[in-house]
């Protein structure tokens, strides 16, 4: 009988508020806390995934282009290296057409010149030759005028004259 | 000492008996839980701020208490179990923290932690026990269920009874007993407060470390019947 009493004591009311408070409560949370809740937490977990992807995929891309950068840096500098050797090599060998050339031209220059000076000797020569001849005739028409006589011209122009045929 | 408003409520025979102080207290503590939650969830923001942010830090410990006892795809329905239950006394411990009010004369008290009431606790097991078999059966169904009674051996079929039986009893009356004792010591500490002058100047020198140690013990008690329920709704969820 005690233990009935003892039971009967018991809140039995409050149990059942408590159990109907409880699982409204639950209810409640779950309904209009915890749902959204959960998406936003979701969400932002996707989006933080797609991001480390995201930043992944820049990554390597990234990575890609500075690749390309510094291949293209390499053929830039080894076209430069290219158009200056080219550039030294024409410019030798442009001084050196020059050069020769200089060199053909005054040698060219010097036989011309070596050539005037010899014909200018020749033309000279040529001139005091022909004036001496003139003079020596003169003079031997001078001494030849006052010392021959018939015979002995007769003789001398036969000499000459065989000179003459001899030649 | 310490009395309840209570009123009773006929049903042909039997009288229902309810108390008027732990009701209004339990509402108070799910009104307190249900606006903190919904008011947290209302502006939702992916970088979250304030209150939203302290909701999303209970819902994080709450999905680490299932997890560390199952795995989530089969505690993850649980979680708003969890995390009601988790907050709902953990705020209903601190309810009783800054004051106890009573009535004057006859010291019918009308605020005071809803947990420190024994039927209450009980119910709340009773609730998260009943919840562990019928998930038990729901989720393994009945021939698994049944059958984890005879596990390992046939012969612990009467302690697999009784230890249904004393989970019910240990994870209500452990809360029980912890909230109520803290109750009563305040209210041994506060009493002190009336012997005189010296009892007055100094009834806050035990008062505040067993009040800082009242707060531990709300939090730590939380926390203990939250992960207990997890613990054994694990065991009659999880196939072992």
């Amino acid at each position: 009988m005690d233990t009935m009493e003892f039971i009967a004591d018991i809140e039995w009311g409050n149990a059942l508020y408590q159990l109907v408070v409880f699982s409204l409560l639950i209810w409640v949370v779950s309904r209009w806390a915890l749902k959204p809740l959960l998406g936003v937490m979701r969400k932002r977990e996707q989006q933080v995934n797609d991001n480390l992807d995201n930043a992944e995929e820049s990554r390597v891309e990234a990575e890609k282009y500075l690749e390309q950068q510094r291949e293209e840096l390499n053929n830039a500098r080894q076209q430069a290296q290219e158009m200056m050797d080219n550039a030294t090599k024409m410019s030798e060998q442009q001084s050196r057409e020059i050069i020769d050339n200089a060199k053909a031209e005054g040698e060219r220059l010097k036989e011309a010149a070596a050539a005037d000076i010899n014909r200018e000797k020749e033309q000279a020569l040529e001139s005091v030759r022909d004036q001496v001849a003139t003079l020596s005739v003169a003079i031997a028409t001078k001494v030849i005028e006052k010392e021959l006589d018939e015979s002995e011209q007769e003789k001398l122009i036969d000499s000459y004259l065989k000179e003459v045929g001899d030649e | 000492m310490h009395q309840d408003i209570t009123f009773t409520v006929p049903i042909g025979d039997f009288d229902l008996n309810f108390s008027f102080t732990v009701m209004l207290m339990s509402t108070v503590a799910a009104v307190i839980v249900a606006i903190f939650s919904i008011v947290g969830a209302r502006k939702l923001a992916m970088r979250p701020t304030g209150l939203q942010n302290f909701i999303e830090w209970v819902m994080d410990f709450t999905r680490y208490i299932i997890t560390s006892n199952m795995s989530w795809d089969k505690g993850g329905r649980f979680i708003a179990l969890a995390y009601t239950l988790l907050f709902y006394i953990f705020v209903a411990n601190m309810l009783g923290i800054p004051f106890e009010l009573a009535t004057e004369t006859d010291h019918f008290v009308l605020w005071n932690s809803p947990t420190s009431d024994p039927v209450l606790t009980l119910t709340m097991a009773a609730f998260v026990i009943i919840l562990t078999h019928f998930y038990g059966l729901k989720i393994r169904g009945p021939k698994e269920y049944f059958l984890d009674y005879f596990r390992p051996s046939p012969i612990l079929l009467p302690f697999k009874i009784i230890e249904e039986i004393s989970n019910f009893l240990t994870l209500g009356l452990r809360l029980f007993g912890n909230i109520f004792a803290k109750e009563l010591v305040t209210i041994l500490i506060v009493s002190l407060a009336g012997v005189g002058i010296l009892g007055a100047l100094l009834a806050w020198l035990p008062l505040a470390p067993w009040l800082a140690f009242g707060i531990f013990i709300g939090a730590l008690q939380a926390f203990i019947f939250t992960m207990l329920s997890m613990v054994y709704m694990a065991h009659k969820v999880e196939s072992h």
